[in-house]
C-alpha cells in the first residue's frame, strides 16, 4: 500500500492472540491498514472477524486474555505498541478517541453527564492554561480601551507582567466551572437538546439517542485527530441512527477529523464511508473505495456477503447465503481462512496464505484466485 | 382469500398509570401469507406478538383464531389449541433452556401435547432437526454448544414440532449475522410453503420485512398507522411516519441517497403518549386537528389502511 504524508495511522502486520483455556485464539492474523487523514474508513465484517479487536488494539485496550503479539501501529512517528502506558494515556481519549456500541455500558450511572465529560476535559486538557489565556486576553482587551486612566493602565500592565512571570494556579472549582462550560459547548455541538439541563442529568434519564450523543460529545471534547466508532448506532432505532450518522459526518468536516467506523451493517457503510475494509476471521480480505467495493466486489466473501443482504430497493426471490460457518480461530483453516466456504477454492488455497494484491488502482484483495485472469471467467 | 383472524387488543395496565403498549390495534392475517409488523422500539410490536399467543393477557379485545375467540378460552381449552399457534423468539440464547438437551427442547411439545416418548420421540426429533438443517446426531448436545444461527434453528424446530397453523416470529434474525440471517430466512420461506404456514413476522428491519412479507403493518407508539400490501407500502407510503421510516433506512448501495425526512424530537413514551395523533409532535405535516383528535385507521384504497388526518382529508 502506498504511504503518503497524508497518512495518519499505519498498522503493520498486527497480530493479536487471546490465551484462553481452550487454546490460543488467533484473533488478528497480521493485518495491514493505512488511514488517510480526513477520511472515513469503514471496517466491516461479521461476528468474530476481528474488527472490534482491531479498534481495541489501536488504543492499546485489548482486554485480557488478549495480547498484541506482533506488528506495529505507527502514529505521529511512534510505534504505539512499544510505548509505555503513561505515554499512551496522553494519546488515548485525546488524540485518538473512541465511541463504543452500547452507551449505557460506557456511561457511569452514578455520575451526571456533566461530571463525566468534565472529567475527560480536566484530565486531558490543561484547563489551567485555558483559564490563564482567557484571563490574559481579558486584560489585554481592557488595556485597549481608549478611556483608561494612567493608574489603571499601570495596574493592568503590572498584573499582566506578573501573570506571565509567575502564572497563577486557578482553584479546582474555577477549573471545574470552566470545564463544565466547555461541556455545554460540546453538547451543543452534538445537537443535544437542552444541554444546560442535560449536564445535571444522569444517564438513565436520557434516551438512547441522547446517551449516544453524550458519548460522542465526550469523545470529541478534546478535539481528537482520530475517532474510532465501534458500532455507534447499532443499538439505536433506524430514524435516530440516521440522525447520529449525519451528525458524525458533519462533525468530521467541522473538526477536521479522521473516522474509523466499525460495523457489520453494509447500509451504514454505503452511506458514510469513503473507503471500506472487509474483514474475515482475523484478516482484511478486501479494501477499496466504497463505490468500487459495492459495484465491483472481488473477494468471494465480499460477494457472498453483499448477496446475502435483503435489498430494500430491488426484488429478491431467495437470498444467497454463504455455506458453512465462521471458523474456529483456535484451529483456523490452513492457508486461506476462507477456503472451506469458498466456491472458487483451488488447491493452493488450503496450502498457502494469500497475500494482499492490488488488482486495480486502490483496490486490494487477499485471494489467490483473484490475482489470476481465469478467475474472472469463473465469476461470470 | 380466507381471513384468518381479526385481532383487537386494548390498553395494558400498570398500577401507577397506563403503559399504553398496544392501544386498540386491529388487523387480520390471511391464511398461508405473511403479515409483517414493523416499527421502532416501544411501538408495541413485540407486545402484539405475545398477545396473539396469549403469552400475556390482553386487557380487552378479541383474538379470533380459526373462527374462535381464544381470549374467551380457559386454560384447559387454550392448551388444546395452543399447538396451532407457535412462537419463535428473538434471542436464541435466552429462549432455549440451557439445562435441556436439544432432544428435550425439540421433543417437549410432542411429549406434552401428544404423549410421545422413547424411540418414537427420538425419531420425531430426528425428522425435525433434519428439516431445519441441523445434524440429528447433535440432539444430545446443549444449546451453548451451538452457534447463534443453529440455536435459532433449534427454536424453529421446536415451533414447528406440532404442525402449527400460525407462527409468530418476533425478530427471529435480529441477533444474527447477515449471512446467517439469509440462511434462516430461506429456511423459513421453505417451511412456509412446505407446511402451508401463516406468519406474523415482527421486525424493525425494513429490508427483512420487505423480503418476507405479503402485507405490512407499520406501528408507532402502540398504534397501527398504516397497513397495506408490501408493494403499496414501498411504492406509495401515505403516512408521514412510514415515509420518514423508509427514507432513513441505510441501504447497502452508495448511489441510493433518498431525500431524508428529518424527524424532530424523540419517540414519545407509551406511558404518556401525546394527545390526538401520537405522531403529531414529530410530524412534518401536522395540523391543529392532529393535536386534538386521534385519527382512525380507514381504508384509502385496495386493502390500504392509513390513520392520518392529512391523508384522510
Amino acid at each position: 500500500m502506498k504511504g503518503a504524508t497524508r497518512t495518519l495511522l499505519t498498522i503493520r502486520n498486527l497480530r493479536v492472540d487471546f490465551y484462553t483455556y481452550a487454546g490460543v485464539v488467533k484473533a488478528l492474523n497480521g493485518i495491514n491498514l493505512e488511514m488517510i487523514k480526513g477520511e472515513t474508513l469503514g471496517l466491516v465484517g461479521e461476528t468474530g472477524c476481528g474488527k472490534s479487536v482491531t479498534a481495541r488494539a489501536i488504543t492499546l485496550l485489548v482486554p485480557a486474555p488478549g495480547k498484541i503479539t506482533g506488528g506495529a501501529i505507527w502514529y505521529g512517528g511512534d510505534n504505539l505498541v512499544t510505548k509505555s502506558e503513561e505515554a499512551i494515556r496522553h494519546i488515548r481519549g485525546r488524540k485518538i478517541s473512541m465511541v463504543f456500541q452500547d452507551p449505557m455500558t460506557y456511561l457511569n450511572p452514578l455520575y451526571t453527564i456533566g461530571e463525566q465529560i468534565a472529567e475527560v476535559i480536566m484530565l486531558h486538557q490543561d484547563v489551567n492554561t485555558l483559564l490563564l489565556d482567557e484571563k490574559i486576553s481579558e486584560i489585554r482587551r481592557k488595556l485597549e480601551a481608549s478611556d483608561l486612566s494612567e493608574d489603571e493602565r499601570d495596574r493592568l500592565t503590572k498584573q499582566l507582567g506578573a501573570m506571565k512571570e509567575k502564572p497563577p494556579r486557578f482553584s479546582k472549582s474555577a477549573r471545574k466551572k470552566r470545564a463544565l462550560s466547555r461541556v455545554i459547548e460540546v453538547l451543543r455541538m452534538v445537537n443535544m437538546p437542552d444541554p444546560e439541563k442535560v449536564v445535571n442529568e444522569y444517564p438513565h434519564e436520557l434516551s438512547g439517542g441522547m446517551r449516544q450523543r453524550a458519548i460522542i460529545a465526550m469523545a470529541l471534547s478534546c478535539n481528537p485527530d482520530l475517532l474510532i466508532a465501534d458500532e455507534p448506532t447499532t443499538a439505536l432505532d433506524v430514524t435516530i441512527r440516521a440522525q447520529i450518522l449525519e451528525l458524525l459526518m458533519q462533525l468530521k468536516q467541522r473538526l477536521n477529523m479522521t473516522i474509523l467506523l466499525i460495523t457489520h451493517d453494509m447500509g451504514t457503510v454505503a452511506r458514510t464511508c469513503d473507503r471500506v475494509a472487509v474483514m474475515y476471521a482475523g484478516n482484511i480480505v478486501e479494501l477499496a473505495e466504497t463505490r468500487i467495493l459495492f459495484k465491483n466486489p472481488r473477494h468471494p466473501y465480499t460477494v457472498g456477503l453483499l448477496k446475502s443482504i435483503p435489498k430494500l430497493v430491488e426484488e429478491t426471490r431467495e437470498l444467497t447465503s454463504i455455506p458453512g460457518s465462521v471458523p474456529d480461530l483456535i484451529n483456523p483453516p490452513s492457508g486461506c481462512r476462507f477456503h472451506p466456504r469458498c466456491g472458487f477454492a483451488h488447491t493452493i488455497c488450503s496450502e498457502e496464505e494469500p497475500q494482499m494484491i492490488e488488482i486495480e488502482p486502490a483496490h486490494y484483495v487477499m485471494c489467490h484466485a483473484c490475482g489470476k485472469p481465469s478467475y474472472f471467467q469463473k465469476m461470470n | 382469500m380466507v381471513k384468518y383472524f381479526p385481532l383487537k387488543s386494548g390498553v395494558f395496565r400498570k398500577t401507577v398509570g397506563y403503559v399504553r403498549a398496544v392501544d386498540h390495534v386491529s388487523f387480520s392475517v390471511p391464511k398461508g401469507r405473511t403479515l409483517g409488523v414493523v416499527g421502532e422500539s416501544g411501538c408495541g410490536k413485540t407486545t402484539v406478538g405475545r398477545l396473539v399467543v396469549r403469552l400475556i393477557e390482553p386487557t380487552s379485545g378479541e383474538i379470533i383464531f380459526e373462527g374462535n375467540d381464544i381470549c374467551k378460552l380457559d386454560q384447559k381449552d387454550l392448551r388444546k389449541i395452543r399447538s396451532g399457534l407457535q412462537m419463535v423468539f428473538q434471542d436464541p440464547q435466552s429462549s432455549l433452556n440451557p439445562r435441556m438437551t436439544v432432544k428435550d427442547i425439540v421433543g417437549e411439545p410432542q411429549m406434552i401435547h401428544k404423549g410421545v416418548k422413547g424411540v418414537d420421540l427420538r425419531e420425531k426429533v430426528q425428522i425435525l432437526l433434519e428439516r431445519v438443517g441441523l445434524n440429528p446426531d447433535h440432539m444430545y448436545r446443549f444449546p451453548h454448544e451451538f452457534s447463534g444461527g443453529q440455536r435459532q434453528r433449534i427454536g424453529i424446530a421446536r415451533a414447528i414440532a406440532l404442525n402449527p397453523k400460525l407462527l409468530i416470529l418476533d425478530e427471529p434474525t435480529s441477533s444474527l449475522d447477515v449471512s446467517v440471517q439469509a440462511q434462516i430466512l430461506n429456511l423459513l420461506q421453505k417451511l412456509q410453503s412446505e407446511m402451508e404456514l401463516t406468519f406474523l413476522f415482527i421486525s424493525h428491519d425494513l429490508a427483512v420485512i420487505k423480503h418476507v412479507s405479503d402485507h405490512i403493518a407499520v406501528m408507532y407508539v402502540g398504534k397501527i398507522v398504516e397497513n397495506a400490501s408490501k408493494q403499496t407500502i414501498f411504492k406509495q407510503p401515505l403516512h408521514p411516519y412510514t415515509q420518514a421510516l423508509l427514507s432513513s433506512v441505510q441501504v447497502p448501495d452508495p448511489d441510493y441517497r433518498p431525500e431524508m425526512i428529518p424527524l424532530k424530537g424523540t419517540v414519545p413514551s407509551p406511558v404518556n403518549p401525546p394527545s390526538g395523533c401520537r405522531f403529531h409532535t414529530r410530524c412534518p405535516s401536522s395540523r391543529p386537528i392532529c393535536e386534538s383528535t386521534e385519527p382512525q385507521l380507514v381504508p384509502v384504497g385496495d386493502e390500504h389502511f392509513v390513520a392520518c388526518h392529512s391523508v384522510n382529508a
